[in-house]
């Protein structure tokens, strides 16, 4: 059975079709890379997999380890194990990082039936994984994303999901706004947590991240469909003849 | 955007049922309804007041008449009928207790419901507490080690008996009896409050604290509170309000009078959370309250700090007169209103010595079909060379039917003096709320996080285990918003 099953997902955004039939299936251990142009729908796909309010399926299905997300809100499909990184990191004036992280997880544990953290352990359970990130103790005392820098709310948003530790992942353009040395660090913490139990879904525009979190597969949304799926090797080919001749192609 | 609206109906429901609603069954003694000179000297007499005193009220009295109830506030309530109102309840306990035990334990069940185990402040939390309890205090404690330290921390009727003189020099002299409407109906009628005198020199070793509660069916509450502290001393005083449910409108006007001398500091934090009213405000209590601390003293202090969650009408500015060239007046305040609550509250800091410094930390969240409004007067006189004033108020809209004004007025007659003023008007965004949500937190805890970071700055003025039971109460008066 696959960990994400995603089944002819249709979705309309005021009207007008965004998605026209998505179809995926990402197994455990595997890591899948969606590419596609601007306006392919990739953002969509990604708030309509987390739940957000608006997104919702006019046909097909969503399964998470088996059970449909249809009729989850967006908190039960997170505490159920669904994470995504978001392209833009909000901002949240006066809430501390650490507290944040620490209802969030808490949350997540009571979910799965284990103990909520104290605060000592939680601390300390925190700054190691934080440390990975090379998120200072300090960044963790202001307040979520605020005045954050474009790397540093990346790697706040890799940290959530190393924390977290969700089923499925996934990454919304996490690459867009960095630069190489800031890339790098959120790529290596995003490998660090493959395994084989969770799965990565990596939305991208540019072929540039998958340099750092090489996929298994690699699929291409054009105008709310996959046209076509591959190995990495598919994303060398949209580096070198741009997205238009695949979409001709097909 | 199906969903979304979903949410925001979600947010903006009301709450139901209040948490602390409940009627503890106490006999009570009352005086007869309404209000005439007869029911001042009846109130004056059974407290076994001193001539000075009464006359004190019976010139408050014939004020009172003489004035009419302000109409500027944007707030709306049907009129209030002063005749329909007893002005003098008391537990027919015996007010003299030596210790806990000696309390009505219905009373202290009160008490535990509200979460306020008594044994344990005392252990835990170091806390003093001069418990009032409708209209007179029926157990103080700590006061012995107070005493130690010179410290008097007492019902206001009980130093009208055992330090006079300090009662009629202070009482009125913040605060005028012909001061408004209000004020002059406490100053006639005030049944009892509290009454702390810091001697000089003295660092009072831990927090005041005084719970109200209203209990008494359609007894009008006046407590009358007066603390002055001497040079170079510091007291933290705290007030927290919580009422049972009930249908009658009940009317509270307190008055609460601060003296600041030299080097003096005097920190006063409230949470209140008196009974709102029903979806439509039915039954909701009137907190129509003067508070003014005067910085007598060169290099003075007094900062006041509130967070208003409760009543069905808040009318209450606290404010700082900074006479002492030096002193500094400070106001932190968190107003939340929800479903048909309307607070219209601020402050009044009134600049007259030199070098004199205000900050002002306003906070406004309007839920439901609730107006907040924030009402500040900032007063630089002319001699009150090179002062500052900094203002900051921010509001928080929750649903698209609530309302938040922000109403200053600046007068300034000196060219030396600054004054800024900053004003913010923000909404819970769908982008805050989702990104919670997709982080496991449902859209309560949100909710809840989102505030409360909103009212962080205020909130750390707050003393630790105030600032706990504020930001639950915050949870709470907007929690059942949240379904």
């Amino acid at each position: 059975m696959s960990l994400l099953e995603i089944k002819n997902a249709h979705l309309k955004l005021d009207n007008k079709n965004i998605l026209n039939g998505v179809s995926l299936s990402v197994n455990k251990g595997e890591v899948h890379a969606i590419m596609g142009p601007n306006g392919s729908g990739k953002s969509t796909l990604s708030y309509m997999l987390a739940g957000r309010d608006g997104y919702e399926l006019e046909d097909g299905e969503i399964l998470l380890d088996g059970k449909s997300l249809s009729e989850m809100e967006a908190d039960e499909r997170a505490r159920s194990g669904l994470f995504l990184a978001f392209q833009y990191p909000v901002e949240l004036p006066g809430v501390g990082g650490m507290s944040f992280l620490r209802e969030a997880v808490n949350s997540r544990r009571k979910f799965l039936g284990e103990k909520e953290l104290d605060h000592l352990a939680f601390v300390k359970e925190a700054r190691k994984e934080a440390s990975k990130m090379f998120v200072k103790d300090e960044m963790l005392k202001r307040a979520v994303n605020v005045g954050f820098s474009g790397g540093e709310k990346k790697r706040f948003e890799i940290l959530q999901m190393s924390m977290l530790k969700p089923k499925v992942s996934i990454l919304d353009e996490t690459d867009s706004g960095l630069d190489v040395d800031a890339l790098k660090i959120v790529s290596d913490g995003v490998n660090s947590q493959r395994n084989k139990e969770n799965a990565i879904v990596v939305i991208t525009h540019y072929q540039r991240l998958l340099d750092y979190i090489v996929p298994d597969f690699v699929h291409i949304l054009s105008d709310g469909v996959i046209i076509k799926s591959g190995g990495p090797e598919l994303a060398l080919e949209v580096e070198k003849n741009g997205y238009s001749g695949l979409i001709n192609a097909a | 955007m199906v969903a979304t609206q979903e949410t925001i109906d979600k947010v903006k429901e009301v709450s139901s049922s209040y948490k602390y609603g409940f009627v503890t069954e106490l006999e009570a003694e009352k005086a007869p309804l309404g209000l005439s000179e007869d029911i001042v000297k009846f109130i004056s007499n059974k407290k076994k007041e001193p001539k000075w005193l009464l006359d004190w009220r019976l010139k408050a009295y014939k004020k009172w008449l003489t004035m009419d109830e302000p109409n500027w506030a944007m707030v709306n309530f049907p009129k209030i009928d002063f005749q329909d109102i007893y002005y003098y309840s008391a537990p027919k306990t015996k007010p003299k207790l030596n210790s806990l035990d000696e309390v009505d334990p219905e009373l202290l069940k009160t008490y535990e419901k509200l979460g306020i185990p008594i044994k344990e402040q005392e252990v835990l939390a170091g806390v003093a507490v001069d418990y009032v309890f409708d209209s007179v205090s029926v157990a103080t404690t700590f006061r012995e080690k107070l005493a130690d330290e010179g410290i008097i921390f007492c019902p206001i009727s009980e130093a009208v008996q055992n330090h006079p003189d300090l009662v009629k020099k202070y009482i009125g002299s913040v605060i005028p009896i012909g001061d408004n409407y209000y004020a002059a109906l406490n100053s006639a009628v005030f049944t009892d409050g509290s009454f702390v005198y810091v001697p000089k020199g003295v660092k009072c070793p831990m927090e005041l604290s005084t719970y109200f509660r209203i209990n008494e069916q359609n007894s009008g509450q006046f407590e009358r509170t007066l603390i002055i502290v001497e040079d170079n001393s510091y007291v933290s005083y705290l007030e927290g309000c919580t009422a049972p449910q009930r249908d009658e409108n009940q009317l509270h006007a307190a008055v609460v009078e601060l003296v600041a001398m030299d080097d003096a500091e005097i920190k006063y934090s409230t949470v209140q959370n008196w009974y709102p009213g029903d979806k439509d405000g039915k039954g909701g209590i009137y907190n129509f309250v003067t508070k003014r601390g005067n910085c007598l003293g060169k290099r003075s202090k007094i900062a006041w700090t509130q967070v208003e969650t409760g009543s069905a009408i808040t009318w209450k500015y606290p404010s700082c007169v900074l006479r002492g060239d030096n002193s500094v007046g400070e106001f932190y305040s968190v107003a939340v209103a929800n479903n048909s609550q309307q607070a219209d509250t601020g402050t009044k800091m009134i600049h007259i010595g030199k070098n004199t410094k205000s900050t002002i930390i306003s906070k406004g969240i309007s839920a439901g079909k609730a107006q907040n409004t924030y009402r500040g007067q900032v007063q630089i006189q002319k001699n009150a060379k090179a002062s500052r004033n900094f203002t900051q108020c921010d509001s928080l809209l929750i649903g698209d039917r609530c309302g938040a004004h922000t109403v200053p007025y600046i007068n300034q007659h000196t060219p030396s003096a600054r004054v800024e003023h900053e004003a913010t008007t923000s909404k819970i965004s769908e982008d805050q709320l989702f990104y919670c949500l997709q982080r496991g937190l449902d859209t309560e805890q949100a909710t809840s996080l989102i505030v409360n970071g909103f009212c962080k700055e205020v909130m750390k003025e707050l003393p630790m285990e105030f600032a706990v039971e504020a930001q639950k109460l915050i949870g709470i008066s907007l929690e059942g918003s949240v379904g």
